[in-house]
């Protein structure tokens, strides 16, 4: 089936068998080969030495439901698993949340900060942060150490659902509107984050300072298991926005003309990124240049079809952010470095090596 | 079940010669977090135990020369100070992300959390804790008798100020612009105990002080920390809101190592007496007994 094949029904349906596209068998496998290899790597690397045969024999005995005692084996199960597939799942909603936006906005620039949802989740971190100890300490003794994840997830998801309401006139949601009030939302945010760092004390403010640099250091099985069902359902649901999105490249009336039910497209579309990217900025921090680069390499390599783009962004992304973290806990190990230097740090000179390959104008 | 028992038989030996050795002979393995616990670990005698410091700990300088680097004391990760197969982890509160740490504390090491208070009961707590969990109790009480000396001697130093100094703490001087330690900072604690009064106890915390908030408080003396191997700090009075102070008249600036002046370890007493001194030049000879 190829695009050009006039379709019978609506534009904006998804069969589930145009999902991944026989036309790029070559890509999606060399994607799921380097995703292998990648987590291969990630399992088998880190400050400690543990040698292949013996993490593989640890995941046997672990998947056979009969794990061994022994300082290797936590080692591979709660240390290196669970930031694996923390992320696995990071990477995949960042870049395919980038995909969606990319899309929706037909904007090369858009990224998934662009619906508030980075600012909201990191407003609400700072305000956790800062306002957290002095609020909420008296009352509960301590704070309850999952508060941080929880509210940056809220403070974002919300700050997405207003921008959405404030855009939304008379039932049709105007990308315009909401990338504007977004921009004003993003210079508030930066507004009151630069209040609450004045007001903060020196360890609240190395605190805001890294967890805005990101990183999968507290990966933990609780962590997985909080994120997994807001990220999960949003990674099933996107590749069947690909055909409304394909739609919208044409503007929006054409688009709609055609049969894509456009407002449902935007309104699906601005929940799953929010949800998506509200729960790893909760996890992981904010993990910058995945979201929006990731779907451009893929353009570069394989057209702006979005019924290859979002599944492939999500495996690119995955990939790239597995591979950034493995750097990042074995370059300086022991010590480890930020993630966000290092997803930049391998993936710009890639892309700018593909721009210079090109030598045409970006294709949306 | 005969795969579990056949293993269980395969690793007994192991276990059985793993137990004794960890009892008696196998020596202590120490990760240290925090400039201040392992400046006391090296005090009290237990350097060669450590095998790896976080980035702070910045002395003794031949601590990150020849250990292991866990990297910042906030951004740890729990492989990488497994991977150095420790036997105790000291802490300073506040080391993270706090599920690092767990972990760490899940694969069977102890971690030991020791308290931040820029006090001198706070630095005797320290002392007493970190001495306890290395099993060095008498020479954690002979240095908590050398440390209680030494803050007996500073209080008779400070008794003998007559007029306290009205000081500003400059952590750094971005674009020219000072960045001082109001209340609540290690700074303040510091001139306290150096019987100075800190004329930014307004701000609370580490705060950017304008120029003409900075004529008002009217400094006499101005103290900043060293930056880089050479020891040296930018003039401060080169700056036009600087040379309207009081201080730049005699060009009263202290300059002193970041961490012997804020770490709040043992050498505390000692970097208080040399900051009485530095703010005293006239009375120095009278601080000596």
């Amino acid at each position: 089936m190829s695009v050009a094949a006039a379709p019978s029904r609506p534009l904006g349906r998804t069969r589930l068998r145009e999902l991944f596209p026989g036309r790029r068998p070559l890509l999606f496998a060399g994607l799921a080969a380097m995703l292998v290899m990648v987590g291969i790597a990630a399992l088998g690397l880190g400050a400690t030495r543990i040698p292949a045969a013996r993490v593989a024999a640890i995941l046997v005995e672990a998947a056979a439901g009969q794990p061994t005692q022994g300082g290797d084996v936590l080692i591979v199960l709660q240390v290196r698993l669970p930031r694996l597939l923390l992320g696995l799942l990071v990477g995949a909603a960042l870049a395919s949340s980038g995909a969606l936006m990319q899309g929706l906005f037909r904007n090369p620039l858009a990224d998934p900060g662009l619906v508030g949802v980075s600012a909201g989740a990191a407003l609400a971190a700072a305000a956790t942060i800062v306002l957290g100890d002095a609020l909420l300490t008296p009352l509960l003794g301590a704070l309850p150490f999952g508060l941080l994840p929880v509210g940056a997830f809220a403070g974002g998801l919300l700050t997405t659902l207003a921008l959405y309401r404030i855009a939304t006139r008379g039932g049709r949601t105007s990308m315009a509107t909401m990338l504007l009030a977004g921009v004003a939302f993003g210079a508030l945010s930066g507004a009151v984050m630069g209040l609450f760092s004045y007001v903060s004390d020196d360890r609240q403010l190395r605190d805001l300072t890294f967890w805005s640099l990101g990183s999968l250091s507290g990966a933990t099985w609780t962590k997985i298991a909080a994120a997994a069902p807001f990220i999960l359902p949003g990674l099933v649901l996107t590749p069947f926005l690909a055909r409304g999105l394909n739609g919208l490249t044409l503007g929006e009336a054409e688009a709609y003309h055609l049969g894509v039910p456009v407002q449902r497209v935007k309104a699906l579309a601005i929940l799953l990124v929010a949800v998506a990217v509200g729960a790893s900025v909760a996890c992981a921090g904010m993990i910058g240049f995945v979201g929006i680069v990731v779907p451009h390499v893929l353009r570069l390599l394989a057209g702006p079809d979005h019924r290859m783009l979002l599944p492939a962004s999500a495996m690119l992304g995955a990939a790239l952010v597995v591979a950034a973290d493995t750097v990042a806990r074995t370059i300086a190990a022991p010590a480890e470095l930020p993630i966000g230097i290092l997803t930049a740090a391998i993936g710009a000179p890639f892309f700018l090596w593909l721009l210079l390959r090109r030598q045409g104008g970006l294709v949306l | 079940m005969t795969a579990l028992s056949r293993r269980a038989l395969l690793l007994a030996p192991a276990l059985l010669a793993a137990l004794p050795r960890a009892r008696a002979a196998e020596p202590r393995r120490i990760v240290s977090i925090g400039g201040a616990v392992t400046e006391i670990l090296y005090r009290l005698g237990r350097g060669d135990e450590i095998v790896g410091v976080d980035s702070t700990s910045q002395y003794p300088v031949e601590a990150l020369r020849t250990k292991a680097n866990v990297g910042y004391v906030r951004a740890l990760g729990a492989e990488g100070i497994l991977s150095l197969r420790p036997t105790h982890v000291i802490a300073i509160e506040g080391a993270g992300p706090p599920d690092a740490l767990r972990l760490v504390e899940q694969a069977g090491v102890p971690v030991i959390r020791i308290p931040e208070e820029p006090s001198t009961a706070g630095i005797a707590k320290r002392v007493e804790i970190v001495a306890q969990s290395v099993d060095a109790a008498a020479e954690g009480a002979v240095l908590a008798a050398e440390i209680a000396e030494g803050f007996a001697k500073l209080t008779a130093a400070r008794e003998k100020v007559t007029r306290p100094t009205r000081t500003l703490f400059v952590l750094s001087l971005q674009n020219g612009r000072p960045l001082v330690g109001g209340k609540g900072t290690t700074a303040d604690a510091m001139l306290a105990l150096a019987g100075a009064t800190n004329v930014a106890e307004g701000l609370n915390g580490w705060k950017p002080l304008s120029d003409e908030g900075l004529i008002a408080a009217a400094p006499e003396a101005v103290v900043m920390m060293a930056h880089g191997p050479s020891g040296d700090a930018p003039d401060p009075f080169a700056l036009p809101a600087f040379a309207a102070i009081p201080a730049a008249a005699q060009k009263r600036l202290v300059v002193m190592d970041g961490i012997y002046l804020l770490g709040f370890g043992p050498r505390t007493p000692a970097a208080a007496l040399d900051l009485i001194a530095a703010l005293h030049p006239d009375q120095a000879g009278s601080m000596q007994p």
